[in-house]
């Protein structure tokens, strides 16, 4: 407390973060910082520099320039201390196959000091909690790629680490093994936890993240919250309609100020004045006598807001 | 920086090696049964004097089983995609390579532990200076470990590839290090090549322990054992660093 303000220290401070490899620079004067308790996604296209982030975040890369904090921490002077505070979930699949499940945990659970009756309990709770308790014996090598995730996201968080950092946690698993994961995640929040999610899923970024942070080629394009980014893109408006029978596209080119997309049986009609493309729709209407079997406007989601800001990268 | 993490990150980094890797064919193939194989063929059946060969043949059994885990591990790891995960604990690049040398050392020092009680058993060796023999077994140990580290840090992600590497070095300095042939016979440019070898002032050191003739001082035997010791660990951390940033 200085003068009556309360100073908050962020869980995760990233400070002017650069890497480069050879030529290549993969993440370019990159700053964000993460509360406590906070959701946070890293989104963007391939090679936007969102893996080399959290490889720098969790201190499996030093950067060459910038600085990094985790709850105050210093990550380069200090990595053994600040390591202690996180739970990580790299992109590929990084368990010990020669292992059962009990096994890896107890691996984990000793890396971080923890007592071998809190490395028991914790771990029968996590298996449990993720439906593994009954092969907890069996190797890993065994298991389905869904199953190995699970044990993955189990020996992140045996030592309940106050920051939780997930690579593409739900990439290629079954509907059932995301769930869990999600729900665990979900839970692990509310419990205080703060996370830093990177994925593809912007359906599932929009439905989980307070805010995200939008890479594009090692650079901050945005960071805001998945609605207030939505927002700034109001004016970029749809309308869809679908008729009862096909028509071709180019009798709607006139309606829209934007492009005309066929999405299935809809035509997405882009537009910054709803109404006027809506009356313009009633008259190719009645001019080719269509019926309407639906119509609505579309504000942008955040793949649209997503698409607008990262297009051009390929 | 703090000490108890970095004790721990060693303690059981080691630990995991040990319950992982001790169990795998190519550690017990190149470790034990091909130094088992190539005592049979060049000791076996022929009428040596054991005094003056079995210092070549323990420190040959001890470079090989010390030497036979590194290789296996970084690559092993490297291509399960647990090397980066394991660096997100509290570990690093430095702790994991000193404990893979432990992981090395042990093995290598409980197998030629056993291949010298069998030897102090039932051949006739005379044990000379106890506390030069263990010194020898702890720096060789050590020293080994630490090449088998060196040679899987260098290489990729494929563990086969890594053997064969780790065969091709291995192989020539046993034929130039005074194991078959004793180091006062070797002349010439193989002299060179025979002091430059590590494994040359370790079969030096166990034949001076164990009552067989010796050519170098056990002095000088030591500070090279510890020299090239320290080379392989610095030179193991520089190349996995470097890697690490190639991706490989």
């Amino acid at each position: 407390m200085e003068d009556g303000r309360v100073t908050v220290i962020a869980r995760v401070e990233a400070l002017g973060l650069t890497k480069r490899f050879g030529d290549i620079l993969a993440v370019d004067d990159v700053s964000f910082s993460v509360g406590a308790s906070e959701f946070f996604g890293l989104l963007g296209p391939n090679g936007a520099g969102k893996t080399t982030t959290i490889r720098l975040l969790t201190g499996i890369l030093r950067p060459d320039r910038g600085r990094i904090t985790i709850d105050g921490i210093d990550m380069l002077s200090e990595p053994f201390d600040a390591k202690m505070r996180i739970g990580a979930v790299p992109e590929v699949g990084n368990i010990y196959a020669d292992l059962s499940a009990m096994e890896n945990l107890e691996l984990v659970g000793r890396y971080y000091g923890l007592p071998k009756d809190v490395r028991r309990s914790r771990s029968k709770s996590l298996l449990e909690r993720l439906s593994l308790w009954d092969r907890r014996n069996d190797p890993v090598r065994a298991f389905s790629k869904g199953m190995k995730q699970r044990v993955s996201i189990a020996c992140a968080l045996i030592h309940e680490p106050p920051v939780l950092f997930l690579d593409e946690p739900t990439e290629g698993l079954d509907v059932q093994s995301r769930r869990i994961i999600i729900d665990l995640v979900k839970e692990m929040n509310k419990r205080g936890s703060s996370i830093v999610l990177t994925t593809h899923n912007i359906e599932e970024a929009s439905r989980l993240c307070e805010r995200v942070c939008i890479l594009n080629r090692g650079k901050v394009i945005a960071i805001s919250s998945p609605e207030q980014l939505r927002s700034a893109y109001e004016k970029n408006l749809a309308v869809e309609v679908s008729f009862d029978r096909k028509i071709d596209r180019c009798v709607l080119e006139e309606c829209a100020t934007g492009a005309v997309e066929e999405w299935g049986d809809k035509f997405r009609l882009m537009t910054d004045d709803p109404d006027k493309t809506i009356r313009k729709i009633m008259e190719v209407r009645a001019e080719h006598g269509l019926k309407i079997i639906s119509i609505q406007t579309v504000a942008p989601s955040l793949e649209d807001v997503f698409v607008k800001l990262t297009e051009g990268s390929k | 920086m703090n000490t108890r993490i970095v004790l721990r990150s060693i303690s059981v980094t080691a630990w995991k090696d040990v319950k992982i890797y001790y169990k795998k064919a190519p550690v017990w193939i190149f470790g034990l049964l091909l130094p088992a194989f190539l005592f049979l063929a060049f000791f076996i059946g022929r009428e040596l004097d054991m005094r003056e060969n079995f210092p070549g043949f323990l420190a040959m059994s001890l470079f090989f089983t010390a030497s036979s885990v590194g290789p296996l591990i970084i690559p092993w790891e490297k291509q399960a995609g647990t090397f980066e995960r394991l660096l997100s604990y509290p570990v690093s690049l430095s702790t994991m390579v000193i404990a893979d040398i432990l992981a090395g050392a042990l093995f290598g020092t409980v197998i030629s532990l056993i291949v010298a009680g069998i030897g102090l058993a039932f051949l006739d060796i005379e044990l000379v200076d106890i506390v030069m023999l263990v010194v020898m077994f702890a720096l060789g140990n050590l020293c080994f470990a630490a090449l088998g580290t060196l040679l899987s840090a260098s290489s990729g992600r494929v563990p086969s590839n890594t053997m064969m590497l780790s065969a091709l070095v291995r192989f020539p300095l046993i034929f130039i290090s005074g194991i078959f042939v004793p180091l006062a016979q070797i002349h010439g440019p193989m002299a060179y090549l025979a002091y430059a070898s590590p494994l040359t002032y370790l079969v030096d050191g166990f034949k001076y322990s164990l009552g067989a003739s010796s050519c170098v001082s056990v002095s000088i035997g030591i500070a090279v054992l510890v020299i090239y010791g320290v080379l392989f660990l610095a030179l193991s951390i520089i190349l996995l660093r470097r890697n690490l940033l190639r991706g490989v």
